[in-house]
C-alpha cells in the first residue's frame, strides 16, 4: 500500500472516531506534532511544580500543607504519564529531558511568573489548574490512544487541585481586609497570563488547522479560552473579586463573557525566554538533575551487582 | 545533562483495583530493578483509592501482536458462529437451556 492510500485510510479512521495506537501506521507529521505537544505538556507538569513548591514550607497550616504536597506530587505523576505517552511514539525520555535542561524545550508560559504571596497558590489551583482542566478534558478525547488515556488519568486528579485552590482564595476573600487585598492582587497579576495559557488567537496559531484535522485538538485556542472565561467569571463574582479588565462585558446574545484584548507581545516575550522566572526555572531543574545523579548511579550500581551475583536461589 | 544508566528501563505496571478484580494495565515506570519498579508503580498509580496488588514486568519481556497482521491473526475468531449460543435452537417453551 502506498503512503497516499495509507494516509487516506488513517484520516478515515480518525473521522470515524477511532483511536490511533502506537503500532498503527501514522503520518510522520502526526507523530512529530504529538511528540512536540506531549513533551511540552510533560515539561509543563514538571516545571509547574516549582512555583508551588516555593510555598510548601510556608503553607499557613498543616491542612494546607498536606494538600499542597499532595497536589505537587500529582503534578510529578502527570509529567511521568506524559513522558510515557511520548515514548510510545518512539521519543527517548532522556533526550526530551535534556532538551528541557538545555533550555531548548517549550513549556507553559504561565510557570515563568513568580509566586509572590500565599494567595498565588490559591490562584494557581483555581486559574491555572482550572485552565489546564479545560484543555485536558478535550485532550482526553483526542485521537491518539496513549495521550487520551494519560489525560483521562490526569483529569481524575485535577478536580481536587482546582477545588483546593479556590478554597484558599475564598478563605482569603472572606477574611480580613488585608487578606482580601492579597487575593485581589493575585487575581490582578494572574488573570491575563492565565488567558494566554491557551495559546495565540486562532488566526495566529500556525499548528491549529492540522491538529484539529487529525483530532489531536478538538477545539481551537479561542474556543477553549472562552470556555475557561465563562466558567471562571461567575466564580470570581461569587466572592466579590474583580477581574482586572475594564472592557469585560456579558454578551446577552452569545451568552459569553467578552474580554478586552490580550497583550500578545507579553506572551511571545515570555515564551522566548524573557519572562520574570524563565532562568530560575531551568536552573532549578538543572540542580535537581545534578543533585539526583548520585542516587540514580547508586541504584544502577546496585542493580548491576544483583545481576552479576550467582543465583543463590538456584543453588539452595 | 541527564545521563543514561545501563540498568534503568521501562517496566509495565498492572494493578488490581479492588477485591476480586482482574489486574489491569495502568501504564509504565522507569526503574533500575524490580523492587524500585514496584515502589515507583505504587507512588505513581496507587496514590488514591484501594489498590490491592501490583504486578510489574520489564517492557521488553512483553510480546505483542502487531496491528498489520491483526486481520489474518484474529480472522478465525470472526467466522465461527457456532461458538456462540445464538447458533443453536431449542424447542419453544423450554427454559433455562
Ligand atoms: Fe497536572
Ligand atoms: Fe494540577
Amino acid at each position: 500500500m502506498d503512503d497516499q492510500t495509507k494516509l487516506r485510510e488513517f484520516e478515515a479512521r480518525i473521522l470515524n472516531g477511532e483511536l490511533i495506537e502506537p503500532k498503527d501506521w501514522m503520518p510522520e507529521r502526526y507523530r512529530k506534532q504529538l511528540i512536540r505537544m506531549i513533551s511540552q505538556h510533560a515539561h509543563s507538569e514538571v516545571i509547574g511544580m516549582l512555583p508551588e513548591g516555593n510555598w510548601i514550607t510556608r503553607a499557613p497550616n498543616l491542612r494546607r500543607k498536606i494538600s499542597l504536597l499532595a497536589k505537587v506530587q500529582d503534578e510529578a505523576g502527570h509529567g511521568l504519564y506524559l513522558y510515557s505517552a511520548a515514548e510510545t511514539l518512539g521519543a527517548d525520555r532522556n533526550s526530551l529531558i535534556n532538551q528541557l535542561l538545555d533550555g531548548l524545550a517549550k513549556y507553559s508560559s504561565i510557570f515563568n511568573y513568580p509566586t509572590l504571596t500565599w494567595a498565588d497558590i490559591g490562584i494557581i489551583g483555581w486559574f491555572v489548574d482550572g485552565a489546564a482542566i479545560v484543555n485536558q478534558t478535550m485532550l482526553a478525547k483526542c485521537s491518539y490512544g496513549p495521550y487520551a488515556r494519560a489525560n483521562l488519568r490526569i483529569c481524575k486528579e485535577e478536580n481536587f487541585h482546582k477545588k483546593q485552590g479556590y478554597e484558599i482564595i475564598v478563605t482569603l476573600a472572606q477574611g480580613t481586609e488585608e487578606q482580601r487585598k492579597m487575593a485581589q492582587d493575585s487575581v490582578n497579576r494572574w488573570w491575563w497570563p492565565t488567558l494566554m495559557m491557551f495559546g495565540p488567537p486562532d488566526g495566529q496559531s500556525p499548528n491549529s488547522e492540522e491538529l484539529m484535522r487529525w483530532k489531536i485538538k478538538l477545539y481551537s485556542n479561542d474556543e477553549l479560552r472562552q470556555r475557561f472565561i465563562d466558567l471562571t467569571i461567575p466564580q470570581a463574582k461569587a466572592v466579590n473579586l474583580n477581574i482586572p479588565d475594564p472592557d469585560l462585558r456579558f454578551n446577552e446574545k452569545s451568552g459569553n463573557w467578552e474580554t478586552g484584548s490580550i497583550d500578545w507581545d507579553e506572551f511571545f516575550r515570555v515564551i522566548k525566554g524573557y519572562g520574570p522566572m524563565n532562568r530560575q526555572r531551568i536552573e532549578a531543574r538543572r540542580n535537581a538533575d545534578k543533585n539526583g545523579q548520585w542516587v540514580r548511579a547508586a541504584a544502577d550500581a546496585w542493580a548491576e551487582k544483583q545481576r552479576l551475583k550467582p543465583n543463590e536461589m538456584a543453588g539452595s | 545533562m541527564t545521563e543514561k544508566n545501563q540498568n534503568w528501563e521501562p517496566w509495565e505496571v498492572f494493578i488490581q483495583p479492588g477485591q476480586g478484580a482482574p489486574h489491569e494495565h495502568a501504564g509504565n515506570v522507569h526503574a533500575s530493578d524490580a523492587e524500585m519498579a514496584l515502589q515507583n508503580a505504587r507512588d505513581l498509580f496507587a496514590r488514591r483509592g484501594k489498590v490491592l496488588s501490583i504486578w510489574v514486568v520489564p517492557a521488553r519481556m512483553i510480546t505483542a501482536s502487531s496491528p498489520s497482521d491483526s486481520g489474518p491473526f484474529f480472522d478465525p475468531a470472526d467466522d465461527k458462529a457456532y461458538r456462540h449460543p445464538k447458533f443453536y435452537t431449542v424447542p419453544k417453551g423450554v427454559r433455562g437451556v
